[in-house]
């Protein structure tokens, strides 16, 4: 696509491949994954348990466990530079400054035997530098790091607290200040709530809505929530086994469907209107990476497959400048005309 | 179903409390919890995690020894059970469990697993007829009967609740507590759960205890619903009518803080303060107080109850009073 | 996903693969692991078939001094003793003691200590403190010592040094099948187990017990080590075997007097302990990396 060129790309993934090799078996992670996030805006990543979504993230801070995992092939751009032509002493000043990740589990990303103050002001003090140019000192790293406890919404005196004297939501939000301390360009989320209550849900994610705002952050958000993809995402890529099978913006995913595993993503939600409706979830099981079939790997699930589905990976089909699908059931024309599983 | 009265209670809590002491003093984990199941009917059990909902189910079925309150079932207080009629009772009621991970013995295989509970109660003689029936059970909730040798580690989060399912229908139940089975799973494979359960519960007439923090889903599974706050039953009513016409306050923030996939309803959520704590030594007032964003002088001095403000739509709160 | 399953047609059913077998496919693949499992094989039949090689009384006791302090030859593989017994044979026929009492020792202690830990650990509560406050008490006690002190009460016999090794064992065993079992006690398919009837006594031995025998197991093969060293450290002492019975330890103690002219007579007995303990904790090790489950 021409266009891309135009637009002003905060991380731009080409083609990326991720086996995981161990003596069980080459585990095929990632499959070619393609991901744009423009500045300032927010990707939704979406897709079930295995299917890659962790793996993409730990790959663009290069955090994959090695061995047993390796990048195969591709490109990760940050800000049009190649993160896989950085030294690992780059990659370092990179993690937490210009790009940092929080993770799903709060109550383990957290080290429970110093305090929250310290760990905010740690990275703080490892990658901020004064007016001199030499790096800052401590003490306003701590006065930095309460800071950014307000902004989180926790009273700054509780800085000296330690981790178990926080709740989860509390811890999340201490997370994310850690996350934010040095005014990213790119936040990876993965998965931030799912570990949280709903009511808890709601206040964390209307916190980082503001932030992002307020700071113009790029966020890639990984999630298998629609409802929060629906809520604080610009753009949305559907992965399935390793491979980006439908992308596009909120309204072209959400009300212009395309692919049928996205359709089936919708059906298997409960709908809150219609209760009594029967759940039409996907058949089967998500296919085993180490063993991926030869054509699409939605193939066996899908209930319009065709026999060329089974031998051929299927191509990339644009509905408009942003929203493809990679379906065999489309083309050109058909694809813009409401689709052939009609929703 | 047909045969079922649907309109007779199959259990019926009155006044249930589980304590649990701690260094810090008494926590009310279950703090008086009364409401009915019929035959056939499911009720959804809401809440945040700490609510308690977990710990109503374990007490009703005694997996918890309760403090005090009447769990009658059938006709029959469990509670008075002694311990060989209660292990006896455990065929009538069942429960399958959230993790389907650590639900199931690493080191028997799946037909070992489903065998165990007829194999405990003796109900079959042979060891052809036990067989005969694991297969059965295997079919009835979707596993391949190849796999009957096989451990549970070699399978998937979904198969594993499958498993679990089956060793809960073995001993063919009136009545089975659901914790949270849908939670550990992908959305695509929690649909397929969701229905298998709803399959099952019209085949066989089963009664539900459905215990989820999933709103959406309970929504979809259940007859009626209440919502727990902090061990106590704060609302309870059929679910069409509690979605409709949500009273609590507490209610009302669960409800809109629901993500929904749908990019054109735009609720306006309303975000509570501050988090759940934990119901240690609890004072008499409203628990809820704290976080609400109505909260009265009355409500932090004195106790609601459940008072019933419409058909079989029971609410406790002082707001309830003016209305 | 089941390796096997792929050869799906039609009601073919996945072959029922033992555990055991599982963990004994990853054992061979650790190669030290098999090197100490090969070593103690030796050592177990050359226990088994002592009196094969060597007669007891005309070889392994009978003295013969013409024959006494002899270098090591063909004739005489380590050469012979201060009073001209041949010290191969001895070296043979010791490690029939040292692992019968290694081996007996361990029984008692696992049995006794297994059963007090398994109670504590699964009843938790009052029960679980008494228990282990009393075999905190025994642990207070180093066990060399308190094995000293019921030799010395009691007297020194092999029967003795086995009573004595069992108890002082015990707590030890207490604790690790203690905290083994804690963690199983409190996982679902233990509450799953309750849920459908099962006794306590069910509950314990079928569910509870096999998931944690791992760590046991461990336990065991190391403990075995341990004994063996402590009735060597009691023989040097005088404490243990006494002579002319011939025991690793004891031997050590009485060629230390001819240290400078017949290093021999130490440094064989000296070199069995130390590689039948080696032998025992890399067989230990890899018992441990091939029982964990989360390794596979």
């Amino acid at each position: 696509m021409s266009e891309n060129m135009k637009k002003d790309l905060e991380l731009d993934i080409k083609n990326l491949v991720v086996e995981f090799r161990t003596d069980a078996g080459v585990t095929q992670a990632l499959n070619g994954l393609d991901l744009e996030i423009e500045k300032g805006k927010t990707l939704g990543l979406v897709g079930e348990t295995g299917a890659g979504k962790t793996t993409t993230g730990l790959s663009i801070l290069q955090l994959i466990p090695d061995p047993p995992g390796i990048i195969v092939d591709g490109s990760i751009k940050l800000a049009g530079e190649d993160v896989m032509m950085k030294s690992e002493k780059e990659m370092e000043k990179i993690r937490g400054q210009q790009v940092s990740m929080i993770f799903q589990d709060p109550m383990t990303s957290l080290n429970p035997v110093m305090t929250v103050e310290d760990q905010i002001a740690e990275v703080v003090a490892i990658h901020e530098v004064d007016a001199n140019g030499k790096p800052i000192a401590y003490s306003d790293a701590i006065k930095r790091a309460k800071e950014m406890l307000e902004l989180v919404g926790i009273p700054g005196d509780r800085g000296t607290e330690y981790p178990h004297q926080f709740s989860g939501g509390m811890k999340q939000r201490v997370v994310i200040a850690i996350a934010l301390a040095c005014n990213p360009k790119l936040l990876i989320a993965d998965e931030p709530t799912t570990a949280l209550d709903v009511t808890i849900q709601a206040q964390v994610l209307e916190m980082m809505k503001g932030l992002r705002d307020k700071y113009g952050t790029s966020m890639l958000m990984i999630t298998h929530d629609l409802g929060i993809v629906a809520e604080i995402c610009d753009a949305v890529s559907i992965i399935y086994a390793g491979r980006v099978i439908e992308h596009g913006s909120l309204e072209d995913i959400f009300d212009n469907t395309r692919h049928p595993y996205t359709e089936g993503l919708f059906n298997s939600l409960p709908d809150l209107d219609h209760r009594e409706q029967r759940l039409k979830p996907i058949k089967g099981l998500m296919p085993d990476p180490t063993n991926l079939p030869k054509g699409c790997a939605f193939c066996p699930r899908c209930d319009y497959a065709m026999e060329i589905c089974q031998t051929q990976k299927p191509p990339r089909v644009y509905r408009n400048d942003e929203h493809y699908v990679e379906c065999f059931l489309y083309n050109e024309q058909n694809i813009k005309e409401g689709g052939v599983i009609g929703r | 179903m047909s045969e079922i009265n649907t309109n007779k209670p199959l259990l019926e809590v009155k006044g249930l409390k589980k304590y649990f002491s701690t260094k810090r003093g008494m926590l009310h984990a279950v703090d008086d919890v009364t409401f009915t199941i019929n035959h056939g009917k499911t009720l959804g059990v809401v809440g945040e995690s700490g609510c308690g909902k977990s710990t109503t189910g374990r007490s009703i079925l005694r997996l918890l020894e309760p403090t005090g309150g009447d769990v009658i079932f059938d006709g029959e207080d469990v509670l008075k059970l002694d311990k060989e009629q209660m292990r006896k009772k455990r065929q009538e009621m069942q429960i399958i469990f959230q993790d389907p991970f650590s639900s199931l013995n690493p080191r028997k295989t799946i037909a070992e697993t489903i065998a165990e509970p007829m194999n405990i109660h003796g109900i079959l003689k042979s060891k052809d007829e036990v067989d005969a029936r694991v297969l059965e059970l295997m079919d009835t909730v979707g596993l391949a009967r190849r796999l009957m040798n096989v451990y549970p580690h070699e399978l998937d989060g979904g198969r594993r609740q499958r498993i679990g399912i089956a060793r809960a229908l073995s001993l063919n139940p009136k009545f089975i507590v659901c914790d949270e089975p849908v939670s550990a799973l992908d959305v695509s494979i929690q649909a397929q759960i969701l229905n298998l359960l709803e399959d099952l519960q019209e085949e066989m007439g089963l009664t539900y205890m459905f215990i989820t923090h999933d709103l959406s889903v309970v929504n979809h599974f259940s007859d009626d619903i209440a919502v727990m706050y902090l061990g106590k039953l704060i609302e309870k009513a059929p679910a069409d009518e509690l979605f409709a016409h949500p009273t609590h306050p507490y209610t009302q923030a669960l409800l809109s803080a629901i993500p929904e996939p749908n990019i054109h309803k735009k609720t306006e959520r309303i975000l509570l303060k501050g988090e759940i704590t934990s119901p240690i030594e609890p004072k008499p007032v409203c628990r809820f107080a704290q976080r609400c964003n109505y909260a009265t002088d009355k409500c932090r001095s004195q106790e609601p109850q459940l008072k019933e403000i419409s058909p079989n739509h029971f609410v406790s709160c002082f707001l309830c009073d003016n209305m | 996903m089941a390796k096997n399953n792929t050869n799906v047609n039609g009601e073919a059913v996945v072959k029922k693969q033992n555990q055991w077998v599982e963990a004994w496919k990853r054992l061979t693949k650790n190669w030290s692991a098999m090197a100490g499992l090969a070593i103690l094989v030796i050592i177990i039949l050359a226990a088994i078939f002592a009196d094969v090689l060597y007669d007891y009384d005309n070889v392994v006791i009978k003295q013969n001094i013409s024959a006494r302090l002899q270098a090591p030859s063909a004739e005489h593989w380590f050469g012979t003793d201060e009073v001209g017994r041949d010290v191969f044979a001895r070296i043979v026929h010791g490690a029939r003691i040292s692992l019968a009492i290694g081996l007996s020792a361990n029984v008692v202690s696992l049995t006794i200590g297994g059963i007090l830990g398994a109670c504590a650990g699964f009843y938790g509560g009052k029960l679980d403190m008494i228990i282990m406050r009393i075999m905190d008490v025994f642990l207070a006690i180093p066990g060399t010592l308190l094995a000293i002190c019921i030799m010395a009460a009691l007297g020194s016999s092999v029967t003795n040094v086995v009573i004595a090794m069992a108890v002082s064992g015990c707590p030890g065993y207490a604790r690790i099948v203690r905290s083994a079992v804690m963690p199983v006690r409190d996982m679902e398919y233990v509450e799953a187990a309750r849920a459908i009837g099962c006794t306590n006594k069910r509950i314990i031995f079928a569910h509870v017990i096999p998931n944690s025998l791992a760590p046991i197991i461990v336990q065991a093969t190391m403990h075995v080590a341990s004994v063996i060293l402590t009735i060597a450290g009691l023989s040097f002492l005088g404490l243990g075997i006494s002579p002319p019975t011939p025991e690793w330890g004891s031997m050590l103690s009485a060629g230390r007097a001819y240290i400078r002219g017949n290093s021999y007579l130490t440094m064989f007995p000296g070199l069995a302990i130390m590689i039948t303990i080696l032998a025992l904790n890399l067989l230990g090790d890899g018992l441990r990396d091939a029982l964990d489950p989360r390794l596979r």
